[in-house]
């Protein structure tokens, strides 16, 4: 007998995916990191860490801690910059057959849509703009709590560039869904939830903070049942597809987001801990899909009985 | 296309030996993918939670402590539930591990190589100092090691036994060997002996004493850094340390730049 071989592609507006796994920016570092442990082009798309306008050289040490089930990270989105980023990184990334997703920062507008310009010009599959960083001053998460900054930024990026653009919220807001809808009528392509919770560690010895910056994000599998209900609310609200985050590690988790409405998942903090986890995830879904006799990752999304 | 010299490997190799006392404890595995790439200095990060679970989350780096014949040798101490659950494994049961990885000790031409360690940072000296004999058969090899107590130097007592290894010992509170300090002996040592390379790993405030001496010796001074870590290969960025040019080229990242650091890249 010939087993078929169950359907893995999902689609963000035109951007057709091979599968619906990809990888979370900051976790994954510039995909080469992971070339000796992952077959990169069995995955979805590689979304790459935050890159800025000028090179970022990121917060103080400590950096991070570990936490029940979870870590707090205050990296402060070190990077290399734009330019640096192209020349340096971009190349190494192009030999891959998977979907490259650049996610971008600024400090004002003006430098989010610069960004999206400037990636405009190259092949990239899309672009991810995070408005969503706690662990920064300027920039990052301030222009992710405001309906309204959500809305002018996403408008114009979108304005920039003919790419698929992703709008990555903070979870760090009242009302998660009311700012989806805001990047929707900016006319994001998608938008990916959630970004790391605001949290703090602090050493009973020293009562110090652990972290150098005081606070930090909080990822990792803590925070999936948050991260699932949050894509369910707003998978409800919108009609763009919903790219769900947030402590993914299991097959089980992957159908869970699939099923609460996303179409996309991405895999952070459990790259960090398995560097196969990805991969390893890609097959997993195939495999329940085999087993469990549906011929399409498609059937699961939005699929929750209420 | 991998680098082979550099390549790095995830395997659950099976574990040979795991040997307890008190609480310092090694473990061998099998891993002849990684024994054939890895260089001293380097590490590897273990999972040291249970089948399946989430916590503690972190794998745990540890250096590498000896590699022989395919089989790969880490010496721990027990300081929390990590490497409490790593203490209670069995022979035969896997260790899931990545490595080798970072930037190890650059091994240098010359005729004296003075290898200190203080407390678990002993660890990695047993597979510098073999890699040094294999490179250098003729030159001195000295290891001063330094701890807290007699009992945690016995977790290294197998290096009084190669041949040609001069091993000085010291201990904080006089248990074994000098009743003092490592720098002692190896300020003692560089006046008896004369000048040689440094190679250090150990306790923070002990190694920038050493490449301090070393600054002031004009001796080469190689030092191995701890911090936590996440993922161990470049991804995270959550191993910074401040490097002596900071400012001009940002942070450096123990588990890509180092472990091993040129000590003046570092502090001086």
């Amino acid at each position: 007998m010939v087993v078929r071989r169950p359907d893995l592609t999902v689609a963000i507006g035109d951007w057709q995916l091979a599968n619906p796994i990809m990888t979370a920016s900051g976790t994954f570092g510039y995909g080469a990191e992971f070339a000796d442990f992952v077959n990169l082009n069995r995955l979805g798309a590689i979304v790459v860490k935050g890159v800025s306008v000028k090179p970022r050289i990121g917060n103080p040490p400590p950096r991070i801690v570990e936490t029940a089930c979870g870590m707090l990270n205050a990296i402060g989105l070190e990077n290399p910059g734009i330019e640096k980023f192209l020349t340096d990184k971009m190349p190494q990334l192009k030999k891959y057959t998977c979907g490259i997703v650049v996610n971008i920062l600024g400090d004002s507008l003006e430098e989010y849509c610069t960004l999206a310009e400037r990636l405009n010009e190259t092949d990239i599959a899309a672009i991810e703009v995070n408005i969503s960083c706690p662990n920064v001053k300027k920039g990052g998460v301030a222009f992710g709590t405001d309906a309204k900054m959500v809305y002018d930024v996403t408008r114009c990026v979108r304005e920039r560039s003919d790419k698929p653009i992703i709008m990555k919220l903070s979870p760090n807001v009242t009302d998660i869904a009311a700012m989806a809808a805001a990047a929707e009528e900016g006319g994001a392509s998608a938008v990916s939830l959630i970004n790391t919770l605001l949290g703090m560690a602090i050493d009973i010895r020293t009562r110090r903070p652990k972290l150098a910056n005081k606070v930090g994000g909080l990822s990792g599998p803590a925070i999936k049942p948050i991260a699932l209900r949050m894509v369910w609310q707003v998978a409800q609200r919108v009609k763009v597809p919903v790219i769900g985050i947030g402590g993914i590690s299991t097959v089980e988790d992957v159908v869970e987001f699939l099923l609460a409405g996303a179409t996309a998942i991405q895999i952070g903090t459990a790259n960090l801990v398995n560097p196969k986890a990805a991969e390893e995830l890609v097959d997993g879904l195939e495999n329940y899909l085999l087993e469990n006799k549906i011929a399409s990752a498609k059937e699961l999304i939005n699929g929750l009985i209420t | 296309m991998t680098n082979y010299k550099n390549a790095k490997h995830q395997l659950k190799g099976e574990i040979k030996n795991i040997f307890c006392r008190d609480e310092y404890c090694r473990i061998t595995i099998e891993a002849p993918a990684m024994c054939q790439v890895a260089e001293p200095g380097q590490f590897v990060m273990v999972r040291a939670s249970e089948e399946k679970s989430n916590d503690p989350l972190f794998r745990r780096p540890f250096s590498i402590h000896q590699v022989a014949d395919g089989l790969l040798t880490i010496i721990f101490k027990i300081v929390g539930r990590g490497t409490r659950n790593l203490a209670k494994m069995k022979a035969a049961e896997l260790l899931d591990v990545i490595g080798p990885l970072g930037k190890g000790f650059h091994v240098a031409n010359v005729q004296r190589h003075y290898l200190v360690g203080g407390g678990m940072g002993i660890a990695p000296l047993h597979f510098l100092a073999e890699s040094i004999r294999k490179q250098h058969p003729e030159s001195e090899i000295i290891a001063l090691l330094g701890a807290r107590t007699a009992k945690e130097l016995d977790a290294f007592a197998h290096l009084n036994s190669l041949g040609y290894l001069q091993v000085a010992t010291s201990t904080d509170d006089g248990t074994a060997g000098h009743h003092g300090l490592v720098i002692d002996l190896l300020e003692q040592s560089v006046a008896a002996r004369g000048s040689g390379a440094v190679y250090c790993c150990g306790p923070g405030p002990m190694m920038k004493a050493i490449a301090l001496f070393c600054q002031d010796k004009k001796m080469p001074c190689q030092v191995s850094l701890e911090t936590v870590m996440a993922c161990g290969v470049g991804a995270c960025l959550g191993c910074a340390v401040s490097g002596a040019d900071v400012i001009g080229d940002g942070y450096l990242h123990v588990c890509k730049d180092g472990p091993v650091f040129e000590a003046a890249k570092i502090w001086l």
